[in-house]
């Protein structure tokens, strides 16, 4: 039998600083529900998911795709199915 | 629709082999102040909520699917080593012989998830509904922490706890819209 | 600046089983005083943020197991 292959350690690090800029977006759309008039507020929101869409990009060259249906692009083999998942890790 | 992001939305590490915990955490899992609960209730009012408030409901319904996986994550660390021995010692022994190690809709008590979430139809009981629900789950999470020796686990629930506060706050924003005069800015 | 935790003290029986356990505490967190969100409010960095579940140092209130903290927070509340 094959132990599968484990995550890197810099898989980690780079995973947490996704899920930061990731979280800082999660809690600007639920703030601009409610104050959609915030200017300020949506020009940060803009900012920060081209920021996002930077480290995703890089993160999925590094580890595989992270979002399906067509979001993220696969090398050959199919690689959507590798483990580990979220909850392995 | 939905898409699934393959990754959690705050790290998730169990830092002591105590599968006892697995049985409290199963509480938001499966309980009737639970990250389930809330996702189901959030998601079905959205339909008959006022527009303005129904982007909200629908966003933090979501955000609850995530949670429902930090949860689910912790209690699969925490059983998926464990021998039956082990499980039953941890009052596992009835899970693991219905369920084996399953995950499992049912709350701290061993009852199976309660279908009935609260869902009236009219706004602001709607959204006091919520609004309590939040504040319920915040002190499930509290009661969770009280009991609990793991402080690596503590950290992904304290996390969890101020989502509530956080979404506590949200609703309680979305009252004060309700409450607005919206014929006074409406152009005819 | 209000407190987010509160205390009382339960009437003590002297029939009661069980020695009592003395203040009870209960939450307050902010959300029951900030009412709606001012706009430009401080906000942490996106590491920060993440540590305390929320982007606004104004939304978080802590938690700690109020049984192991009892005596020295009922002495700083008052």
């Amino acid at each position: 039998m094959d132990e599968p292959t484990q995550v890197p350690d810099s898989y980690y690090s780079d995973l947490k600083a996704l899920q930061a800029v990731d979280f800082t977006l999660v809690e600007l759309t639920l703030y601009l529900d409610t104050h959609p008039n915030d200017l300020e507020a949506l020009k940060q929101f803009n900012s920060t998911a081209k920021k996002s869409a930077e480290l995703r990009d890089g993160f999925e060259a590094r580890y595989g795709p992270l979002r399906q249906f067509g979001h993220s692009l696969s090398a050959y083999p199919w690689q959507w199915k590798d483990t580990p998942w979220p909850w392995q890790v | 629709m939905w898409y699934y992001e393959k990754k959690l939305q705050y790290p998730v590490r169990v830092g002591i082999c105590n599968p006892r915990m697995a049985k409290f955490l199963i509480e938001q899992y499966g309980g009737a102040d639970g990250e389930l609960a809330a996702a189901l209730r959030y998601l079905n009012q959205r339909y008959t909520i006022p527009s303005r408030v129904m982007g909200l409901l629908n966003d933090i319904g979501t955000e609850e699917f995530a949670h429902l996986e930090m949860i689910a994550t912790m209690v699969y660390k925490l059983t998926k080593d464990a021998t039956p021995e082990q499980l039953k010692e941890a009052g596992l022994g009835e899970h693991y012989v219905d369920h084996g190690k399953s995950v499992y809709y049912h709350n701290a008590a061993g009852q199976k998830f309660d279908m009935g979430v609260q869902s009236k139809g009219d706004p602001i009981a709607d959204l006091y509904e919520d609004i309590a629900a939040e504040e319920k789950a915040r002190s499930t999470y509290q009661w969770i922490i009280n009991i609990s020796d793991d402080p690596q686990i503590n950290d992904s629930l304290g996390f969890l706890r101020e989502r509530e506060i956080v979404h506590s706050q949200r609703f309680r924003e979305a009252v004060e819209l309700l409450k607005e005069e919206q014929s006074k800015k409406r152009v005819f | 600046m209000s407190t987010s935790r509160k205390w009382y003290i339960p009437y003590v029986s002297p029939y009661d089983p069980c020695p009592p356990l003395g203040p009870i505490s209960y939450e307050t967190p902010v959300q029951l005083y900030l009412g709606f969100q001012p706009q430009g409010m401080e906000q942490f960095s996106p590491f920060e943020a993440l540590a305390h579940g929320t982007l606004w140092p104004g939304l978080f209130t802590p938690y700690t197991n109020p049984y192991l903290s009892k005596r020295g927070e009922l002495n700083t509340d008052g």
